[in-house]
């Protein structure tokens, strides 16, 4: 039931194409698509790679090092992920644009244009720093359920630490890598406002002009379906990491806190790659931000209206973390003790909503929103669920990766002590894997909170949020008005994300 | 460690409790409001143009009639899209669209109702749907901006100069954005095939950079990224409402197509509730009051006899105006093929 829900932008996309097949096989086999999936893959193995090879890195850093501030270095670059990427690109453009704000600061020396923003490189850029803190979040509360005893019984057992880290440590967190890695990918495959900005061309770009353009519905859920496919290779890929073997602690008992490894002289490299990026994806944004919000200001700010934004904005994208929680944990069960073709595959379903452009997401849900729930079409409830079914794999990945971590005995000594499987839930599994519950369900409060096009058709009429009001604004060419809202969206998203770097650490 | 489900849970107890309570007040205040007409349910409008650009209409046509007017903002095309999927459900009463365009596809679509004559006479032919379906409401025209490099002198008189070698590198388009894609649909249909393949090639040889709608590309002259771009006239007028002194003008080229006019415009949806309310509305749009407003504040031109634009802008009159029907520029699967061919998309 779930999962059919979560389905229902593919199922969508099959009705449409089932209208015209010919139409459909006809674009789907134009060179020009293969070419623009070719792009977007591409561009999507370059992020992910990227952002894996600076978060996993950061969340050993902030997890098990002495480094100085550890939670708040934690929360701070995690908060890049609340800055929505279209937002995150035109800062971009504004700042290091060929005469952006950098070279007017350069222009004594005699530059007069900077080489590069646009085309992959900037695209690139600026999707690894706007999505790797998916994959610190992940991997660090994967690390925070690790048992170091297998850690500590290799190293009385003579290896080196280097050899302990890849052998045991990188091993068990193939999973959660995997996962924060999945959300990435799937994440640039979808993403249109950054690209667009960036200029480069890829596959979403595609679907925009032909459902912008020539009102072809045809033709966009054609190129949707490519992108699923797209999808369900990638998760196939995905299911290899978290192939063989048990990730859960062998023993029972509490997993210990490990003694952080001191850092000594590193500490101050340590420091200076963490205010680097901090600086590039955090204070650069930022800065622009306030130095329009700063040049708006002599309008006067609507301040109830932003915070009326601010609480519809938390109102809907809480209860869909809740709602995307919930579904989550009934998938992820399944998935993790019951594997099986039937229940790989509601998994998967559930991720085409992830992977696919908002626009298309939210029309699947108007076309069955209008036939089979009319009198909860454009209601509270019909946002709720569309946010949670575009999200859902966020959290799923997140949950079911610390399911994997709880030792299936626990449950099955509940069982047989009399508990039902409910009970067992509450009181063995919910607890254990509680971290990632928790994970999973920030993350799609998070993307919720910045969600535009479903929100736009799907909110209740007049239902401002606060990535509407930076929508309005942009669109009106105001970007002293559209930096507050911006910048609030990042306030309002700071005290999750904290407590969510606070799972992470032992006092 | 127990905190977050007892943390969850209260913040889910919380969420609902709230949410019960915001829909109590709403109903409360419903009832207990003495303005609220009896009975009438207002009619709801999809807006594909923003709070700003209709928002003290709104307010003001409720005043006068007592009528409520839900809106729904939202991006003209996704709003179609919209309309489209919703079939007989739609809960729309009227369309606002920000361009022909988009109107237009709604109408092959069969989903508009017939307009009385009394409204759409009141704007010119050429600005409103051949079958009477919707009404052109607001006039915008196409321009080259251009930036403090520029000597308004070398401006060329047609856009098809632009191809010329000495503006080499130095202009900029936006071959993804709607109004673009009209202005080259029309230069199709009037100046025909050839001639719209010779200028977007030509462009593209000339080193045209690609932006990503009006308002990058207004933002890049200003920053001297590019010296001229191909933009619709108004988004200039809204950069010196926030800063008088910007650095960009406006230019409209007196031979052909550089300055087309296309509409923003309203049509009234088939299936609705409340046909009579909805025709009142989109009449409404049309008063002189409300042609003020545009003209006024969003410096489009007004469609009506007897408002004028404002005085930056050329008479409408004075821009040339090629036998064009606005009803046809729809017809975009052309010009996508033409622009994807020739590789400006």
């Amino acid at each position: 039931m779930v999962a059919a829900v979560a389905a229902l932008p593919a199922a969508y996309l099959v009705i449409v194409c089932a209208d015209d097949v010919g139409a459909t096989v006809e674009t789907i086999l134009r060179s020009r698509t293969l070419e623009m999936t070719l792009r977007s893959a591409g561009l999507a193995a370059a992020v992910t790679a990227t952002t894996v090879a600076v978060a996993v890195p950061l969340a050993f850093l902030t997890t098990r090092t002495t480094l100085p501030g550890a939670r708040a270095w934690a929360t701070l670059l995690s908060l890049p992920i609340v800055i929505p990427s279209y937002v995150g690109a035109y800062t971009y453009v504004a700042a290091l644009g060929p005469s952006g704000m950098l070279q007017d600061l350069l222009e004594p020396l005699g530059i007069e244009r900077l080489p590069g923003i646009y085309g992959f490189g900037g695209a690139w850029l600026v999707l690894s720093l706007f999505t790797y803190p998916l994959v610190l979040i992940t991997v660090r509360s994967a690390i925070v359920r690790l048992d170091p005893r297998l850690e500590e019984a290799a190293l009385v057992a003579g290896r080196s630490r280097p050899e302990v880290f890849r052998t045991v440590t990188l091993p068990q967190l193939r999973p959660a890598i995997g996962a924060g890695g999945l959300l990435v990918a799937l994440y640039v495959l979808s993403d249109f406002g950054a690209v667009s900005l960036l200029r480069f061309q890829s596959f979403t770009r595609e679907i925009y002009i032909s459902f912008q353009s020539s009102f072809d519905r045809g033709a966009t859920a054609a190129l949707g379906l490519v992108l699923v496919a797209l999808t369900l290779a990638l998760l196939a890929l995905y299911t290899r990491t978290r192939r063989q073997g048990g990730y859960y602690r062998s023993s029972p008992g509490a997993a210990r806190p490990p003694r952080p490894a001191p850092l000594g002289r590193w500490r101050w490299p340590a420091i200076g790659a963490c205010s680097l990026l901090a600086a590039l994806a955090l204070a650069l944004p930022l800065g622009v931000l306030l130095y329009w919000a700063g040049k708006g200001i002599g309008d006067a700010v609507d301040w109830g209206s932003v915070g009326t934004a601010a609480w519809h904005s938390l109102l809907a994208g809480g209860l869909a973390a809740a709602v995307a929680a919930v579904a989550a944990i009934t998938i992820s069960l399944l998935t993790v003790r019951y594997p099986s073709p039937a229940s790989r595959l509601l998994e998967r379903a559930g991720y085409a909503g992830y992977a696919l452009p908002g626009i298309v997401v939210a029309l699947a849900l108007v076309f069955f929103g209008t036939r089979i729930a009319l009198p909860l079409y454009q209601t509270l409830a019909m946002l709720v669920v569309a946010l949670a079914i575009h999200f859902l794999p966020l959290a799923i990945a997140a949950i079911s990766a610390s399911l994997l971590q709880v030792p299936p005995r626990l449950e099955e000594a509940a069982r047989t002590l009399g508990r039902g499987p409910v009970a067992t839930f509450a009181t063995v599994t919910g607890p254990l894997a509680a971290p990632g519950v928790a994970a999973g369900a920030a993350l799609v409060l998070l993307y919720a909170v910045k969600e535009l096009p479903a929100t736009l058709l799907l909110a209740p009429a007049e239902f401002q949020t606060l990535a509407t009001q930076v929508w309005t604004e942009t669109t009106f060419g105001q970007y002293g008005g559209a930096a507050i809202p911006a910048l609030v969206l990042v306030l309002v998203a700071a005290p999750p994300l904290y407590l969510l770097s606070g799972e992470a650490v032992h006092e | 460690m127990p905190w977050p489900q007892t943390l969850i849970a209260a913040i889910l107890a919380a969420l609902l409790a709230a949410a019960g309570a915001g829909c109590g007040e709403e109903g409360e205040s419903g009832a207990g409001d003495p303005d609220a007409p009896s009975g009438a349910e207002g009619i709801t409008v999809y807006s594909g143009r923003i709070p700003p650009e209709i928002g003290p209409l709104i307010d003001l046509y409720e005043q006068r009639s007592g009528k409520d007017i839900e809106v729904r903002f939202g991006e003209t095309a996704a709003l179609a899209a919209q309309i489209v999927e919703e079939g007989e459900n739609s809960p729309a009463d009227v369309f606002f669209a920000q361009d022909a365009g988009a109107l237009g596809a709604i109408e092959a679509e069969g989903r508009f109702e017939q307009l009385p004559a009394a409204t759409l006479e009141r704007v010119p032919a050429r600005f409103r749907s051949r079958a009477g379906e919707w009404v052109g409401t607001s006039g915008r025209a196409r321009v080259i901006a251009y930036g403090e490099d520029v000597d308004p002198d070398d401006l060329p008189d047609s856009v098809l100069d632009l191809t010329g070698e000495e503006w080499q590198g130095r202009v900029g388009w936006a071959p993804i954005n709607g109004s673009f894609q009209a202005f080259i649909t029309a230069m199709r249909l009037t100046e025909g095939e050839d001639v719209a393949r010779d200028f977007v090639e030509g462009m593209l040889a000339n080193g045209v950079q690609p932006y990503e709608n009006n308002i990058a590309i207004r933002d890049a002259i200003a920053a001297g990224e590019i010296d001229v771009g191909l933009i619709n006239h108004y988004y200039v007028a809204q950069a010196k409402a926030e800063d008088p002194d910007y650095p960009v003008e406006i230019h409209f080229p007196p031979n052909d197509l550089g300055s087309m006019v296309n509409v923003a415009g309203a049509g009234v949806l088939a299936g609705s509730d409340q046909v009579g309310e909805a025709e009142a509305f989109v009449d409404f749009l049309l008063s002189r009051e409300a042609q003020e407003f545009f003209a006024g504040s969003t410096e489009e031109y007004p469609l009506i006899d007897g408002v004028a634009p404002d005085r930056s802008l050329i008479p409408l009159d004075e821009i040339p105006h090629p036998a064009l029907d606005l009803s046809r520029i729809d017809d975009l699967e052309g010009t996508l093929e033409l622009l994807q061919s020739s590789g400006a998309l």
